[in-house]
């Protein structure tokens, strides 16, 4: 069994990480041409990555399902990446960004971790410009920042409404770079199908061709992980369609341990659901929250008479309306955490004061635009309020944004070790995939910045430290039996998919399946439910293979195939996040039990007995996983329970 | 609502094409067209056929991944999106809708609305990028940037490599493309340092690769879901020659 030790260095907190790479080995110029790594996805992490890891002369593989690296999900980030500059001289450091980000954690991420991230923040922001990546600036040509949830400074770096597109540009551009220095090769259109393990080791993974079909081996003295989270296990989300837990899946059924799989966070400010006919939810930028106030109506018959369209919210009289946020958390107001804020628009839509489809809150930027005039927000925020106009058919300059909680990212993923290993030797998980920086919440505008830390600045040292004492292994043969064996397991599921040909189509069976995750192990879950939940979804685990209907042939592009892999791993993982939820005995972060809640209705943590990583192995598919704790030490922070009211 | 669909279907690369008759039924007014092709999708599947290959991914107009040629216009009739933005009360009650895949020679079709849009990334291989490696990079502020131009910048920046600029023009040229790149580069001090060699390169690579040249028709800044200026491909074409005289 792998043991689950975390790997922090030695001293001081604000030191280890100096010591780290004091201390680790490296490798020279000449081996790095004789080592093979392979990253599979293209995101903000896996891009990063690719490109570092080749301009250092590895050689590099580097896989992903869309058609080009530039459109992995990364893109669709809005409002922006976090660093400790403190450009505006608001007091902020590398330590309050650790704090920032320990405390949004609810005290659920490991310090030492945490602390790196918080470090090597600001390197990714001179990175960035120095790539070319056009950040908002004042009129003196400096930086622009702005604020966001869970944080009392502005450390937001923003490019318009559409950071993580131009970050991902910039890595795709120092990745493309790579590949026409012939350092990286890009394999679009292939999704990863399983991971080869020999004597231990990563070795190698197995994909599908796409458009063919064919079933390829690729070897590697090292594999990286960096193909995002599970969000869409939920049906609607604001992921990609594409967004898949498939991967994180195949290696935790090969041996690496999934922490924290029940962590999701859902986003307070989305487009509400309107119809039974959609397919995802999109997302309106925390960003938002900067200059928009969330309210509700006063009173229920305001609400009432709003949902039926008698009362306009734009006439409703100002002392009528319930700017809840404001009201509960004066310190934060419309700036809390994500999870806090999402959870009070459930308890007011719960209490009956919602509005649109009784499931939305308004989100309103009538005194902003006030204060500083349409020009200001248009420039701030315009393609946000396109994108909101197209979708609903309402001006947002005119009359209040709805908006609702949705699943937006998963905390929880592959378990790292401090240097980004899994329980794997020679795999690695960064970016979303793994778990590392953001306990049980995370803060907007981290998510960039931890996937760019992993992999420019941490993953290129820390691998360097396993591919040192694999100087003298040589390029394997695919023909080996790991290989074929992989492929056999691999091209057996594809033919059991096709040959089911049952009455139900994948989305049919995924939006079943997604609405009981939402309702169960979403914003709020309960012990009986969550029992009922992990027998349910082994019977839909049946179902799905007894009743699912593919039409088309293997050998051909065919996403409905492709869909049906993706789906069978959802089931399967909302299982382990149900049992993750049951097991977790408090509320937390993203993570709320009823059963767990101050008289006030905020979460109520158990330090005591869950101050810990819950890290999940696989025993085999009718057996139960194994709990592993990692314990987490806080040495430098004081534990004290969240508050953002004052 | 109610639609008749005529849709381009074609079995692979090398197979002939050929428009397909669908009706859709009982359509939400508010469901995008992208959910609409999924509702036919079903009715496919139900029916045990193959359901319409077209790409698509983060359906809220960034990835730029979708692309559908709709009754004649890339992305359909509305400014300013992409096809996953476009939404079904644009059209009217009953309407024949024709959807096809983009044209043109350097984005072969794959399958029915699907086709390769790689050669777009082999522009960016050439040189569309600043030669910087990770790390040992000046401090993000030490070189301030006048407002105005890093605002040109990002609207050059902004292009999400769609290819409905190549798919409006009748020379399926990619000079809107490539200009944004090369533009956004353009206004920046650290892209000045190679940006000659980086236009020189992006335009070889773009007349290699099969695109047709510009002849100012402005259909690709029409169509352009994030609407990139032609005064970019005005600015390219400074860069150029500048570049091929100096």
């Amino acid at each position: 069994m792998a043991n689950l030790d975390s790997k922090i260095p030695e001293g001081h907190l604000a030191d280890k990480w100096s010591n780290y790479k004091a201390s680790q080995k490296l490798v020279n110029p000449t081996n790095k041409r004789k080592l093979d790594i392979i990253v599979v996805g293209t995101g903000l992490a896996g891009a990063s990555a690719s490109a570092s890891l080749g301009e250092l002369g590895f050689n590099v593989k580097t896989f992903c399902y869309q058609d080009s690296p530039r459109r992995a999900h990364s893109i669709s980030a809005q409002g922006g990446i976090n660093a400790a500059k403190n450009y505006q001289n608001d007091g902020d450091s590398v330590y309050r960004l650790f704090y920032d980000t320990i405390k949004g954690g609810d005290y659920r991420s490991r310090e030492a971790n945490v602390y790196r991230l918080a470090e090597v923040s600001n390197l990714i922001i001179d990175q960035c410009v120095a790539q070319g990546v056009p950040f908002a600036r004042e009129y003196g040509g400096l930086l622009d920042n702005r604020s966001f949830g869970g944080a009392l400074v502005s450390r937001t770096f923003y490019a318009r409404g559409q950071t993580g597109q131009q970050l991902l540009l910039g890595a795709y551009s120092a990745l493309m770079r790579q590949v026409s220095k012939g350092s990286v090769k890009i394999y679009p259109r292939h999704e990863m199908l399983d991971v080869v393990i020999i004597d231990g080791r990563a070795r190698g993974i197995i994909t599908r061709n796409l458009i063919t079909g064919k079933i390829e081996r690729h070897f590697a003295h090292a594999v990286v992980i960096g193909t995002g989270g599970y969000g869409n296990a939920f049906f609607l989300s604001t992921n990609a369609m594409g967004s898949n837990g498939s991967v994180i899946w195949q290696i935790y059924k090969k041996g690496a341990f999934f922490a924290n799989p029940s962590f999701v966070q859902i986003h307070p400010t989305c487009i509400p659901v309107h119809g039974d006919f959609q397919s995802k939810l999109t997302l309106m930028s925390e960003s938002l929250r900067n200059d928009g106030r969330i309210w509700v109506p006063k009173n229920k018959e305001d609400a009432e008479a709003i949902r039926e369209k008698r009362l306009k919210p734009v006439d409703l009289k100002e002392e009528d309306r319930d700017y809840y946020l404001e009201r509960r958390y004066p310190a934060f107001g419309n700036l809390v955490p994500r999870d806090v804020a999402s959870r009070a628009a459930k308890e007011r839509c719960d209490a009956g004061f919602g509005i649109g489809s009784g499931l939305a809150v308004y989100l309103d930027f009538k005194d902003a635009i006030d204060r500083l005039g349409k020009e200001t927000i248009e420039e701030r925020y315009g393609n946000l309020f396109q994108m909101y106009e197209k979708i609903n058919d309402e001006n947002p300059y005119e009359t209040p944004m709805m908006i609702y909680p949705a699943i937006h990212y998963t905390m929880g993923g592959t378990w790292v070790d401090y240097e980004l290993m899994t329980t794997i030797q020679g795999l690695y998980a960064i970016g979303e995939a793994n778990f590392s920086d953001h306990g049980a919440n995370r803060l907007g505008a981290s998510a960039l910045m931890q996937g760019l830390v992993d992999g420019y600045f941490i993953l290129p040292y820390t691998i360097q430290n396993y591919l040192a004492d694999e100087i003298l292994t040589p390029r394997m043969s695919t023909d080996l039996p790991e290989f074929a064996q992989a492929e056999e397991a691999v091209n057996s599921r594809i033919e059991r998919l096709m040959n089911i040909r049952g009455d139900k189509s994948v989305d049919e069976i995924h939006k079943r399946f997604g609405l009981k995750l939402w309702n169960t192990v979403g914003m709020s879950r309960n012990k009986n439910d969550l029992k009922k939940s992990v027998e349910n979804f082994k019977e839909m685990r049946e179902e799905f293979w007894k009743n699912v209907r593919i039409p088309g042939e293997k050998n051909d592009l065919n996403p409905e195939l492709e869909k049906a892999g993706r789906v069978a791993d959802f089931i399967e993982i909302g299982e382990l996040m149900a049992r993750d939820a049951l097991n977790r005995e408090e509320s937390c972060g993203g993570h709320f039990r009823s059963e767990h809640q101050t008289e006030e209705g905020e979460a109520l943590r158990n330090d005591k007995e869950y101050m810990y990583v819950a890290a999940w192995e696989y025993k085999g598919a009718d057996k139960e996983p194994v709990l592993h704790k990692e314990s987490l030490k806080y040495e430098d922070i004081k534990v004290q329970t969240r508050n953002y009211k004052k | 609502m109610d639609f008749l669909l005529k849709i381009w279907r074609q079995e692979n690369a090398s197979a002939k094409g050929r428009f397909e008759k669908y009706k859709v039924t009982d359509i939400s007014p508010d469901s995008s067209f992208l959910e609409m092709l999924d509702i036919l999708n079903q009715q496919l599947i139900d029916k045990f056929e193959m359901p319409v290959c077209f790409d698509h991914d983060c359906r809220e107009g960034i990835c730029g991944t979708c692309g559908l040629y709709i009754n004649g216009r890339p992305h359909g009739p509305d400014d300013a999106i992409t096809t996953c933005q476009l939404h079904m009360r644009k059209f009217k009650d009953g309407d024949t809708i024709a959807i096809e895949p983009w044209r043109a020679k350097s984005f072969p079709v794959i399958k029915d609305l699907v086709v390769d849009r790689s050669a777009f990334d082999k522009i960016i291989e050439a040189r569309g990028y600043i030669s910087v490696n990770t790390g040992g990079i000046p401090d993000a502020n030490a070189i301030p940037i006048p407002k105005k131009n890093a605002d040109i910048a990002m609207d050059a920046a902004a292009c999400i490599g769609c290819g409905a600029c190549v798919a409006a023009c009748k020379n399926a040229s990619a000079m809107l493309f490539v200009s944004a790149k090369v533009s956004q580069f353009a206004m920046l001090p650290q892209g000045r340092v190679e940006a000659k060699e980086r236009v020189r390169n992006m335009v070889a690579k773009m007349d290699e690769l099969g695109f047709g040249n510009c002849t100012n028709t402005g259909a690709c800044e029409a169509e352009c879901p994030k609407e990139i200026s032609l005064t970019h491909i005005a600015r390219m074409n400074r860069e150029f020659f500048t570049a091929k005289i100096l």
